[in-house]
């Protein structure tokens, strides 16, 4: 053991690494991950969902000391945390705001990949770890709407439960199984606190280790989509990265910076976003025997909803909003295209994205409008616009005529 | 280690009865996981406390006016009780080329009550009120020829998160995301004025005149 000594320097910093590997780790992790020199923008958006996974993580633990979980107590008790905690108003403001923010990030995050081609090969399984972390944030999300117990609540537990009643032969039986009773009640208001709080986040943190050791393990993609692994200097270092710290660390507090202002701005002076972050009808207790008219969920789930109220058949309306949500899974493989970056794509592609980023916001406005007359017509042509993306991916990608692809990134300091 | 020993060692490895061994031991554990995992997924069905309040619910129908209609509660779902005026009654097979399930073929409710009026009594209709789409609250339109829903409406419900239409017999309208009916539950009239939800009665099997 003696010999081994030498390597670690003495007193207490030795000590600890010789037990613990501390210094490898910030070497191997910060000091000599080479990431691309060229990130833009695009880039700030993974930085900043860790971010405000810390953030609900936080005020979560908070609210919880204050919550009361029960259909006689959770709607009393969150009311107790706005009117009579001390700073209570913002504890609740920066979980539900926070809840909005984590959408807009992770949405950002993903069209990035989708601008760049960073789901393609080496990164699929980058891609599909991110997938499920966005599957666990809606299930996430979903729940914690649940919990104040208003009147959308309510509703939005009976509306989103009985989905799974459109599965044949089991869909019933299912459906009792996840309320625990005869309707929404206190029972599935228990369960979903329980998975809110333990069971989705610790599924959340383990998805995150998973997807950050993928992204170790085959580097980050970067606005050319070129690897960078492929042309190294004499010491065996990317010729085109630079080490994660300190300058992405950097960058990434300038991010930070900006984010937290604009998230204060809405945390302080518009925490309902004009009924969008919290809605009014939610400032009311859940009531079983009155559904709130329009009714109408929060505004990052809008455009599965207008898919699934477009299709004038159940089970129908039920499937093509799984298969809106789950098409994401497949993109590594629908996409034959020999390009990475929207930059030396041809016209095929970038027509199909522009189609496909027009139709997602239109569906997420519509989603938020009642389901009469024009709008239902109008959801179901941007429905086309929607599936069209995923479905014809693997014909355009391969008719598209690309550009060359430069051999290293392109980079103006 | 030599060479020798350790060849000599592979020699006395029997790996088809490791492989065998490893696989048994496997498949043992994965129904032993199935077994331990039972209890917690049966933990999530309706506790007793839940099932016993599920219990039959008896309603008074003798200030139930024609046209109106009122809301108990049975097993968590409110159920609709209205008592529907003759004419209107008389006309439900007015529009039977408009409805999806015109004969309740596909939707769920007792014998008794799969026929064009779907119910027992002319007069009183009892149905689950939550929408056979995603459980919505059906609003009342009851007023034929609504603004809003054309001078062809007969006269039934609306539901208001997805737009899906009903009759007063609470079948269900073409170019509706719902398709089936809405639901009746098993019900009775112990006496002319008393409803019991939950309970078929005693002359389950036959349909009312």
């Amino acid at each position: 053991m003696a010999s081994n000594d030498a390597e670690y320097s003495p007193g207490f910093w030795g000590w600890l690494n010789k037990r613990l590997p501390v210094e490898k780790f910030v070497r191997e992790q910060l000091l000599e991950y080479y990431a691309p020199k060229n990130f833009n923008i695009w880039y700030f958006f993974g930085s900043l969902a860790l971010l405000v996974l810390v953030m609900q993580l936080l005020s979560g633990i908070f609210l919880t000391m204050f919550y009361k979980v029960g259909d006689t107590t959770s709607f009393d008790s969150v009311e107790f945390i706005m009117r009579e905690v001390n700073y209570g108003w913002l504890l609740r403001y920066l979980h539900s705001v926070g809840a909005s923010a984590f959408f807009v990030v992770i949405y950002l995050h993903m069209y990035r990949a989708l601008l760049y081609g960073s789901y393609k090969a080496p990164r699929e399984l980058l891609w599909l770890f991110g997938m499920f972390i966005y599957l666990a944030l809606m299930a996430e999300a979903f729940m914690g709407y649940v919990l104040p117990w208003g009147n959308m609540s309510y509703w939005a537990a009976q509306v989103i439960i009985n989905l799974f009643g459109t599965i044949p032969a089991i869909g019933p039986g299912l459906v009792e199984w996840i309320r625990g009773d005869y309707g929404v009640a206190d029972a599935t208001l228990n369960r979903f606190f329980s998975l809110h709080v333990v069971a989705i986040p610790l599924v959340l943190l383990l998805l995150v280790v998973l997807h950050l050791v993928a992204l170790r393990q085959v580097g980050s993609n970067n606005p050319d989509g070129v690897e960078i692994k492929e042309h190294r200097g004499a010491d065996g270092k990317p010729l085109d990265g630079i080490p994660f710290h300190p300058y992405y660390t950097v960058k990434d507090v300038v991010g930070i910076g900006l984010f937290l202002t604009l998230f204060a701005v809405v945390v302080f002076f518009v925490p309902t976003l004009g009924n969008l972050f919290l809605e009014e009808a939610n400032f009311e207790p859940a009531n079983p025997l009155s559904t709130p008219d329009p009714i109408a969920p929060a505004w990052y789930f809008t455009p599965f909803y207008a898919i699934l109220r477009a299709v004038p058949n159940q089970r129908m309306g039920a499937l093509l909003l799984l298969i809106a949500v789950m098409a994401f899974f497949f993109l590594p493989w629908l996409d034959r295209s020999p390009v990475r970056s929207i930059r030396y794509r041809g016209w095929w592609f970038r027509g199909f994205l522009a189609a496909f980023t027009i139709s997602f916001g239109a569906l997420m406005w519509l989603g938020l409008r009642s389901a009469i007359g024009g709008y239902v017509t109008a959801a179901r042509v941007f429905s086309v616009g929607y599936f069209a993306f995923f479905l014809l991916m693997p014909w355009y990608t391969r008719w598209d005529r690309v550009k060359p692809v430069p051999a290293r990134v392109r980079f103006h300091a | 280690m030599t060479d020798a020993g350790a060849s000599a060692e592979e020699e006395t490895v029997d790996y088809g009865r490791r492989k065998f061994l490893t696989t048994a031991t496997s498949a043992t554990a994965a129904v032993g996981v199935v077994f331990a995992a039972s209890p917690f997924v049966a933990s999530w069905q309706p506790s007793e406390r839940a099932r016993a309040l599920g219990a039959p619910v008896t309603v008074d129908l003798s200030k139930l006016e024609v046209g109106q209609m009122i809301m108990p509660v049975w097993r968590k779902q409110p159920v609709y009780v209205f008592r529907r005026p003759p004419e209107l009654v008389a006309k439900l097979g007015a529009h039977d080329n408009r409805l999806k399930d015109p004969t309740s073929a596909d939707s769920e409710q007792p014998a008794y009550a799969m026929n064009e009026r779907r119910s027992r009594r002319a007069d009183i209709a009892v149905l689950i009120g939550t929408c056979t789409h995603l459980g919505c609250l059906p609003k009342q339109r009851f007023e034929p020829g609504d603004a809003q829903l054309g001078t062809d409406w007969p006269g039934g419900f609306l539901c208001p998160c997805h737009g899906s239409r009903f009759d007063l017999a609470g079948r269900v309208f073409n170019g509706s995301p719902a398709s089936v009916n809405l639901r009746v539950p098993p019900y009775s009239f112990p006496d002319e004025h008393t409803l019991l939800i939950g309970e078929d009665g005693a002359d389950a099997t036959q349909g009312a005149a």
